[in-house]
Formats: C-alpha cells, sequence, structure tokens
C-alpha cells in the first residue's frame, strides 16, 4: 500500500514539475504577476510529494519489504538498520528518486528564500528546474520504477553490494547529490538571465550562494567517497582516477571556476557569458556523469546495472538540457557585453588565469575519461586510461594555479603592480625555502617531486597567511594588537577565502605525502612473521575468525613498533570479510592516524603454505587531504554566511527591485 | 559581428559531436561489459587441476586440444549469477552437444557438490580451483565467465557476467558451428 503511493506522489511530482513548468514561464513572458506567482507554491509542493515518495520507498527498505523489487535486490533482512536506510539510495533506481528530491529540494530553498529575487528572473528560474525534474521524473516513471512489485515475494532479498555496506559511503551519495544536483539551480539561473537577457552584478549576487552551497556539499561529498576508497578497498589509494570519481570532480573543477568568475561579474561586471556558460557546463558535467554511470557506456567499479533503453533515454535528457540551454546560449550571449576593463596584472586577470586552468584541469580530466570510448568508437580498441595520464597533465596544471594562487590573491582589482605584490610576498618567500630545504633534507633521496609538492604548499599557505595579515594590517603604522582585533572584523567571506585557499595548500601537502612518499611491504607469512616498512616493523599477531551481523570475517592482528628501538605504537586489526548473502569479500583495514601520516595493515588471501598475504604501508601525510577537505568545506560555510551573500539579507541600496543594481565599490 | 556570433556557437557544436558519439556507442548495442580478454587469440594457459570429486579425472590444459571446441565455464556455489545462467548450460551440454568444462572457482568441495546434485550437471568435467590460482592465468575477474576454446586450445571468446539467450544465439553457437566445420 504504502510502495503504491510512492508511486503514485511520483505521478503526482510529475504533474505538479509540469505545471510548474509551463504556468511562470508564461506568466514572465507575459507580464502577468499572478502567473509567476505561482513558481513558489508549486515548487514547495514538488519538494512535498517527493518528500513522501522517497519515504515510501525508505519504508520499504527499512522494513525489508521484499515484495518491492527493487528491495529484493538490493537489500537483505540480516543487514544492520544504517544500511537499510543507505540501501534506498545505493542503486539505480532509489539514487534517481534522490537526484530528483534534490532537484526539487533546491526549488524550494530558491521558493523560500528568494524572496528578493525579481519576480520574472524567480519565476523563470523556478520553471526551468521544474523542467529538468520533469525529464527524470518521466525517465523513471517510463523505465526505472522504484515501486515494482514482484508476486510471489522471496522470503530473503539478494542484498546490497558488501563494499557498499560502510558508514563512510552510507552518507557519501547524498552529500554528492546535494552538490551535483545542487549546480542545477546555477544552471536554472543561468538559463533564467539568458531568456531574459540580461546578466548583471546582482545576477551574480543572487547565483553565488546557490552555487556555494552546492560546491561545499560536492566537495565533502567526494571527500568522504575518497576517504572510503582509502580504507575499504584496501589498496591504500585515495584517488584512482575511475570514470566514476571523474564524474564527480569534473563538476567540482567547474563550480570552482564559476565560483570565482561570478566574483568577477558582482564586482566589476565582466566576463558575463563565460559565467554564464560555466554555469551551464558545471551542470551538464553532473548531467554528463549521471549519464556515463547508468548508460553503461563506460565500465567501472561504480556503474549500476545497466540497460541501453535508459541510456537512450538519458542522453535525450542530455541533448535537451545541454543541447537545448548552449543553443540559448549561441543566442543571447553575444548580447551580453561587460563593462569594466582591466589590465592582465590585476585581481580580474588572476580570476580568469584561475578559470582558464581550472578549465583546462576539467578538460583534462574529460579527455582521460572520454578518450577510451571514442578510440573505441573509432578503432574498436578497448583500452584505459589511467593515473600515468592524470599525473603528467592534471597534476602539473594544478601545479602552476597553485604558485599563481599565491600572488593572484594579493593582486588589487583593475590593475596591480607585480613588483610591488612581490615584495610583499619576501616573508612568504623565505619561510617556502626554508621548509623546502627541511623536506630536502628530509627527503630528497626518496623523491624530488615530493619536495616541489611541499614546497608548493608551504607557499601556498605563507601567501595566503601573508593575505590574511596584510589586510588587516595593510601598514606598519597599525600596531600588531590592532592588526589582531581588526582579524574579528573581516567580512565572513574573507575567512572563507582564507580558510578554503588553506585547505587546498593542506591538500596538496597530504596528496604528495600519500602519492609520492608511502613506503609499503607486500609480503606473505603467518601469526609471529615481522615484517619492516621503512622505520616500522609490523608483527603478525594472530588471525582470528570472527562473525558480523551479515558477515563473517578473518581478523589478523598487527602489532607495530619502532624498527630500531622496539618501542610499542600501535596495534592494528585488519580484516578480511565474506558475507553471507552474495559470497562477496571486503577487506577492513587496519589503520593507525595521526599528524604525521597513517599506519595502514591489510589481511590479504590466504596462501597455500597455511600463511597470508599481507599489504602493509606508512602512509605519511594522509590525514592532511581530510582536514585540508575539512577546510575547504568550512571556508564554503564561512563565506555562505556572510552578511552580504546571506540568501533572503535585507536588500543593500542601490538595488533596486527591478534587479538592475549598480556594481559595488570594490574591496 | 557575424564571427564573433560564431564563437557563441563552438561549445553547442562540441556537445552535439560528443553526443553523436554517445549516440554511436549506445546503439551499436555493444555490450560494454564483454570485454575482451587479453587473452582472445592466445593459446589458453597451462594448468592441471584435480577433479571436484575425488577419484574423477581432473581437467589440465591437454583436455582443450582434443580436436574440437569446448567451452569452459567459471562457476562457485556462492554465486548467484552462475545459478542464473546454469539453464543455459545444461541445455548447450544436453541440446546442443556442446563440450563444457568447468572451473570450480574458489569453492569447497562439499557446495559445490550440493551446487551440481541440486541444479544439474552440465560439465564433461569440473575442475576444483579451490585457491583460484589457475582462475588467475586465465585472467578470470568475475564469476561467472565463459570462455570459447577452439580444438588447438587457443582462446577465441570471453564472456563476464552470466550468459544469456541472446550470447548463446548471437556469439556462442554460431562460433561453435564456425569452429566445428
Amino acid at each position: 500500500m504504502i510502495a503504491e503511493l510512492g508511486h503514485f506522489a511520483l505521478a503526482l511530482a510529475a504533474a505538479v514539475a509540469l505545471v510548474q513548468a509551463v504556468v511562470p514561464m508564461l506568466g514572465a513572458a507575459r507580464g502577468d504577476g499572478a502567473m509567476m506567482a505561482a513558481a513558489a507554491p508549486a515548487a514547495l509542493v514538488q519538494f512535498g510529494v517527493l518528500g513522501i515518495a522517497f519515504a515510501a520507498l525508505m519504508h520499504a527498505y527499512i522494513t525489508s519489504d521484499f515484495s518491492v523489487l527493487n528491495v529484493i535486490e538490493n537489500s537483505h533482512s540480516l543487514k544492520p538498520l544504517l544500511y537499510k536506510v543507505a540501501g534506498t539510495w545505493g542503486n539505480h533506481e532509489g539514487s534517481l528518486l534522490l537526484w530528483v528530491t534534490v532537484l526539487a529540494l533546491f526549488g524550494a530553498l530558491v521558493a523560500v528564500f528568494g524572496r528578493n529575487l525579481p519576480p520574472s528572473l524567480k519565476a523563470r528560474t523556478l520553471s526551468v528546474q521544474a523542467l529538468i525534474t520533469l525529464g527524470f521524473l518521466v525517465f523513471m516513471l517510463l523505465t526505472s520504477n522504484p515501486f515494482a512489485r514482484v508476486f510471489p515475494p522471496p522470503i530473503e532479498g539478494t542484498d546490497l553490494n558488501p563494499l557498499l555496506q560502510d558508514p563512510g559511503l552510507a552518507f557519501h551519495p547524498p552529500m554528492l547529490y546535494v552538490g551535483y544536483v545542487g549546480l542545477s539551480i546555477s544552471f536554472s539561473f543561468a538559463v533564467a538571465a539568458l531568456i531574459e537577457g540580461k546578466v548583471d552584478a546582482a545576477w551574480a549576487r543572487w547565483v553565488r550562494p546557490w552555487t556555494l552551497l552546492a560546491w561545499t556539499f560536492l566537495t565533502a561529498g567526494i571527500a568522504l567517497g575518497s576517504w572510503w576508497a582509502y580504507y575499504e578497498l584496501g589498496w591504500g589509494g585515495f584517488w584512482y582516477w575511475d570514470p566514476v570519481e571523474n564524474a564527480s570532480f569534473m563538476p567540482w573543477l567547474a563550480a570552482t571556476a564559476l565560483l570565482h568568475s561570478a566574483i568577477v561579474v558582482e564586482k566589476r561586471d565582466t566576463l558575463k557569458s563565460w559565467t554564464i556558460l560555466l554555469a551551464i557546463i558545471a551542470f551538464g558535467l553532473s548531467l554528463i556523469g549521471t549519464f556515463l554511470v547508468r548508460s553503461g557506456v563506460l565500465t567501472s567499479v561504480h556503474a549500476f546495472a545497466s540497460d541501453p533503453d535508459r541510456g537512450i533515454f538519458i542522453l535525450l535528457l542530455l541533448v535537451v538540457a545541454i543541447g537545448g540551454s548552449l543553443g540559448l546560449y549561441a543566442w543571447r550571449a553575444p548580447g551580453l557585453q561587460g563593462g569594466g576593463l582591466f589590465r592582465p596584472v590585476s585581481r580580474e586577470g588572476a580570476l580568469v588565469l584561475n578559470n582558464l586552468l581550472l578549465s583546462a584541469a576539467a578538460a583534462t580530466v574529460f579527455v582521460g575519461t572520454l578518450y577510451p570510448l571514442f578510440l573505441e568508437v573509432l578503432t574498436d580498441d578497448k583500452i584505459s586510461v589511467g593515473p600515468p595520464y592524470f599525473n603528467l597533465t592534471f597534476t602539473p596544471i594544478m601545479g602552476v594555479l597553485v604558485i599563481a594562487l599565491g600572488v593572484g590573491a594579493m593582486l588589487p582589482w583593475k590593475r596591480g603592480d607585480l613588483g610591488a605584490v612581490t615584495r610583499r610576498l619576501t616573508v612568504a618567500c623565505v619561510v617556502t625555502a626554508v621548509l623546502m630545504g627541511l623536506a630536502a633534507l628530509l627527503y630528497w633521496q626518496r623523491s624530488a617531486l615530493a619536495v616541489a609538492g611541499l614546497g608548493m604548499a608551504a607557499w601556498l599557505a605563507a601567501a595566503t597567511l601573508t593575505q590574511l595579515w596584510q589586510r588587516v594590517r595593510p601598514t606598519a603604522r597599525i600596531g600588531v594588537g590592532e592588526g589582531v582585533r581588526r582579524m574579528a572584523g573581516l567580512p565572513r567571506a574573507a575567512w572563507g577565502m582564507t580558510l578554503a585557499h588553506l585547505g587546498v595548500a593542506v591538500i596538496v601537502a597530504g596528496a604528495t605525502g600519500a602519492s609520492l612518499l608511502t613506503q609499503e611491504t607486500i609480503s606473505s607469512g603467518g601469526p609471529g612473521d615481522r615484517f619492516t616498512v621503512g622505520d616500522y616493523a609490523f608483527t603478525l599477531e594472530s588471525v582470528d575468525r570472527v562473525a558480523g551481523p551479515n558477515y563473517a570475517a578473518e581478523r589478523g592482528t598487527f602489532r607495530v613498533t619502532d624498527a630500531e628501538t622496539g618501542d610499542e605504537i600501535a596495534t592494528l586489526h585488519g580484516e578480511r570479510r565474506r558475507y553471507v548473502a552474495g559470497g562477496q569479500e571486503t577487506t577492513e583495514a587496519g589503520i593507525r592516524s595521526d599528524l604525521g601520516g597513517d599506519l595502514y595493515a591489510v589481511l590479504g588471501q590466504p596462501t597455500d603454505d597455511g600463511g597470508w598475504t599481507v599489504r602493509l604501508y606508512r602512509k605519511p601525510l594522509v590525514p592532511w587531504l581530510w582536514i585540508g577537505s575539512g577546510l575547504l568545506v568550512l571556508g564554503g560555510l564561512f563565506s555562505l554566511s556572510d552578511r552580504r551573500l546571506r540568501v533572503g539579507a535585507p536588500r543593500r541600496s542601490g538595488t533596486r527591485a527591478g534587479g538592475v543594481a549598480r556594481t559595488q565599490p570594490a574591496e | 559581428m557575424i564571427r564573433s556570433r560564431l564563437i557563441f556557437l563552438i561549445p553547442l557544436v562540441l556537445f552535439l559531436v560528443l553526443a553523436g558519439y554517445f549516440a554511436v556507442q549506445l546503439l551499436s548495442g555493444e555490450d560494454p561489459r564483454a570485454v575482451p580478454s587479453a587473452l582472445i587469440d592466445k593459446p589458453a594457459p597451462d594448468f592441471d587441476l584435480p577433479g571436484l570429486y575425488a577419484g574423477e579425472p581432473g581437467f589440465a590444459t591437454a583436455d582443450l586440444k582434443r580436436g574440437g571446441p569446448v567451452l569452459v565455464n567459471v562457476f562457485a556455489s556462492w554465486c548467484v549469477p552462475c545459478r542464473a545462467e546454469h539453464p543455459l548450460l545444461m541445455r548447450l551440454a544436453e541440446e546442443e552437444g556442446a563440450t563444457i568444462f568447468g572451473l570450480n572457482y574458489k569453492d569447497k568441495r562439499a557446495d559445490a557438490k550440493g551446487f551440481i546434485e541440486e541444479l544439474g550437471n552440465p560439465y564433461a568435467r569440473i575442475g576444483f580451483d579451490g585457491e583460484g590460482r589457475v582462475a588467475i592465468d586465465w585472467g578470470v575477474y568475475g564469476v561467472p565467465e565463459t570462455y570459447v576454446i577452439d580444438g588447438s586450445g587457443r582462446i577465441r571468446y570471453k564472456r563476464v557476467g552470466p550468459l544469456q539467450p541472446r550470447h548463446l544465439e548471437e556469439d556462442i553457437l554460431p562460433l561453435l558451428e564456425d569452429l566445428r566445420s
């Protein structure tokens, strides 16, 4: 009964979406206030109805209702409650339902918090949002009904893929979806602005908090996924350049570029058509990512059960949404002319460079992800593009970005003096040189590249802190104490920028440690055997059989000591689990983290002679990856809480109801 | 003016090219899961496995070089899709007269015997690969997998995942026909 209610709610949501797509758009074209005003309540109803559908599916999972096909295929009555809940979105149909629910959520948020938007822009934005929702709802109703029933119901389900039965992954998809589906709002704003034929500073100020919100969640989602891959896949990697990872990373790069170019539109009233294009591309990449994952065009460890009919349908959606918006762009964008002029060496110039580098990085990832597909269409060869390609292309681009970022953030608007800025960065240069020297002493033998990576991290951190300090204490006349006091008065957005840029520095350090300074030993042996990894000695103490709720496991206990002194450091438990229902095996790495890095132990397959293979790692600086991601998210949240950007904050003088605002004076 | 307008068309054109590629790929009907093995058209690896049932002959490289085409099917009792494809293997063996060798992957003997007794035995011989060692040489990365080997011991076809009737009709049976003639 509840499942039917869910199905009915889906159909109702499609009807509401149709109304929300058509009525406000017509109203905006005719200047009919009542029709435009229908958008907001429709968006709220839409979210309510989809919330009911989502709750209905979750109910079926929690109660293990095995008369619902989706639950049979992805759940099992022995599964812990958390994973029953997570099972709701751990499959094709359920995750699509989450997709549309998040789409509707963002529509509802704009309806509630967008009170000071010009009515026509608001009506058009919500109408475009509803069009996207409608497309996905029709797709679900026709090809992927999550509420399909089975008769007679089986006694037991076939279980959720055990790799996915993990707390990190339970929350990774919702975060990621709020992120990349949230970019739909920037897209809808961009399309609405193209229809209106008007992009100005006020538009940029409205669209930025939404992009920032989506970006913050996307960052958190990607970091969670990376963290999961790190401890669950058992190879100690944090990023595999898998097509599905790339599918979430490309929108992130585009959204990051969008955040920065929107600043230029807001402050200097230029780069308009580029910003609109980025908004379309950012969400377009999310859609393409969804298409790649679901259509089975690319194979990946993450791929959902794929089906060519679904692929065709999503491709049609893509063509309508992205093709349509790019067509509109080709038609309307030439009319958007920018105002402010600037010199190449200026804050605008630096942000343009940022955009060029981020777009180039996104393009690199895009080519690497799709090249195998193109090659196959052209030559019938099947290949896969792996980390060597990305190390060779993506990494240098990011290197340039990190170095330029240190200088760019200090440049003034309009026209800057590179010499003056360099002088202000003397201290940062010295700090970087000293830290690089230290890193060289420690690591030159192991990897010269790692010294460069750590140097870049040090440079960015030092330059970012210099920028913050000089902002509160521009001249020596201001005392140090006064400078510290002024910090409290800085706008939240300034803190957001500082935190996010520091986060990038910390991530660069973490990635350098994880990929270039790792020490590993892959060997085999039984209880009592001792293995040396760098300065550490791992002793396999025992291997025990343990039983979990829905799996049986072998648990290896490793004692880690200092290889020279023999001092006790940690005890790690690495497990190999076999799940009862499907027979799949997973590994759970034993990890001990501190600021310096991780000790990581995996118990592998049994060997012929009664022992086990073991994989043991010393991974310096890995926790910095997660700390840095945390700083990025924190930066996003700080910036969001800035009064100037706060959604629904009182309008500033000069922003008239029509939305024609004067550019704000540069700060 | 015209030229500056054309610049704004570039994103659309690029996207349409991309969408065209996607469409070609989708409509080609090729299954991306049919990952060709690096071993295609190469001799099958050398191996010698004990039989699943004590006293019965095992399964070794020599069995693949007896002159006629044969199938090798990797299966395990714990693998659910193996159950799904089993009736097709029975049909292949009984109605089409194909010779199928079973490679029992990372299994327990008792479980594997139970699986065969419950569902029927389509296999001419079953090799027991409890450790999965031989499967590594074959490049197995998911169960079930099915190979077609020609009379001289070369791998001619590989399918990852459960067989479906269309794989039988479109790929395997025509290939067997070819190899026999």
